[in-house]
């Protein structure tokens, strides 16, 4: 399977090494011909104030909605942010394909940044897995047809509809592939 | 040395990662560099180019510039410490800056040490001008290294210079036998640790981002090309004719650093480049990256 990383800016690289290890094909996403190329996406960690400017100045916003209409796609953080529907402070609106309302930042500044234990619902066995939480964002509000997947302590740190699954930490930060594994597998 | 205070420190690094780092000495830079897609921007009262032109001694900011720039942008923010000045780098951590740059453009404030970085929870940047200077300043526990170039000159040559020394040495060390690492950590003046990740993995342990000359887009493809993996511009933006148009033309060109049609529509029409330095026209003793080792 090709999985496509968008690769604007952020840690793409890093989502790269775990897809190949799971024995798939990596593009990374730079233009609307990759992405056409592309059967399912990942959109990484990153600055999303960054992403939505050239998303917005590459005449990307139009494609990626449409192929998250269609096809799957999984953000992690800042990837998280660009597919919601609504988060204050940002330059340009986010894709809206996955109805849940976000904070960005919400967890304040880098030295409030930690390591710590999530539980994450892998089609029905919730297990334990390592949550980097990197200025990480908040899930507030979600809508009909989001499902929790994932938590820390009391917060909701991963959900996902028909075919978006997004998560608030970054799975590709863990020398963990489940989560990914689970992407490819479950969400067509 | 990958403990989990470290991999969230590196974690940050990796975010930046494709993306443009700005100097800017006011909030309303700051916005700017936000608005025209900059990853990060680095809060300093004066920019390298005008430090250059004043002379003096440079220090670390005015805590409330940093946090009245805190409250503008939702970017990271990044400030500097003179180095080996540990009583600074505890102030930025102090009022929450996310990145703190141990830096040659600052008067150094200890000749012989720079600070033991793993002491810190913010995760730091150092220069360097090779590898062996990288590797002393990620044994000490910097999460992310930048070539140093030589900033304010709004000139590229030491940035090539400098990126080009550590790629092409660490090209050198994959092709080792493992009885020649120790000579070769002993030239470097690096930590044989060190020395092997480097030959196993033929990269460095932490991101590796450039410094000190970008002014143009070109200038700005040209780094990542030869392995920058993020762009720190200074002086380039905010001395240049129109700051707003040229940010967002270099944040572009490090997007699409390998096509040279973006980069060519990037280029057009920015108006006048930050005027550049000879860098045998600066005095010996007033070049930056000499400072620190």
């Amino acid at each position: 399977m090709k999985i496509g990383i968008l690769a604007l800016q952020g840690d793409f690289y890093k989502h790269g090494e775990v897809v190949q290890k799971l024995g798939h094909d990596v593009l990374y996403v730079k233009d609307l011909a990759t992405l056409k190329k592309s059967d399912k996406l990942i959109i990484p960690g990153g600055e999303s104030t960054t992403f939505l400017r050239l998303i917005e100045k590459l005449k990307l916003r139009d494609p990626l909605v449409e192929f998250g209409r269609t096809k799957s796609v999984m953000g992690t953080c800042a990837g998280l942010i660009t597919l919601a529907t609504q988060v204050d402070g940002l330059p340009f609106p986010p894709l809206g394909l996955i109805d849940i309302n976000v904070e960005r930042n919400a967890y304040g500044r880098q030295i409030n940044s930690f390591i710590d234990e999530v539980r994450v619902n892998l089609s029905g066995d919730v297990v334990s897995f390592e949550g980097v939480f990197i200025r990480a964002p908040k899930i507030q509000k979600r809508g009909q047809g989001v499902r929790e997947l994932g938590w820390h302590k009391e917060a909701v740190v991963m959900v996902a509809n028909e075919n978006i699954l997004v998560t608030t930490f970054h799975p590709e930060l863990s020398d963990d592939l489940r989560l990914h594994e689970f992407f490819i597998n479950n969400f067509n | 040395m990958l403990d989990k205070e470290f991999l969230l420190k590196i974690g940050l690094a990796e975010m930046l990662k494709g993306g443009v780092i700005m100097d800017v000495t006011n909030p309303e830079q700051a916005k700017i560099a936000e608005d025209a897609g900059a990853v990060a921007v680095m809060a300093l009262e004066r920019i390298p180019a005008d430090i250059r032109a004043d002379g003096g001694v440079a220090r670390m900011s005015n805590p409330k510039m940093i946090k009245e720039i805190q409250k503008m942008v939702s970017i990271p923010v990044m400030a500097k410490i003179r180095i080996g000045h540990f009583a600074e780098a505890q102030v930025l951590q102090a009022i929450g800056v996310d990145f703190i740059d141990e830096s040659e453009v600052l008067t150094p404030a200890d000749e012989n040490n720079h600070v033991w970085k793993h002491d810190f929870k913010v995760p730091f940047v150092c220069g360097c001008r090779d590898l062996g200077e990288a590797l002393r300043r990620i044994a000490e526990g910097a999460a992310m290294i930048r070539t140093k170039g030589e900033a304010g000159s709004g000139n590229i040559v030491e940035a090539v210079r400098h990126m080009r020394a550590v790629q092409s040495e660490m090209r050198k060390i994959q092709t080792l036998s493992k009885d020649e690492m120790m000579a070769c950590a002993k030239n470097l003046g690096a930590p044989l640790e060190l020395v092997k990740y480097v030959h196993e993995n033929g990269k460095l342990p932490v991101p590796n981002f450039s410094a000190g000359g970008i002014a143009t887009p070109a200038d700005a493809s040209l780094m990542m090309q030869l392995g920058a993996e993020t762009n720190f511009v200074g002086s380039g933006i905010f001395k240049s004719s129109d700051p707003a148009a040229r940010a967002k033309a270099i944040v572009l060109a490090t997007t699409h650093f390998d096509d040279p049609d973006i980069v060519a529509q990037a280029s057009e029409g920015l108006g006048d480049a930050m005027p550049g330095l000879e860098i045998n026209t600066i005095p010996e003793e007033e070049l930056l990256s000499k400072r620190g080792w």
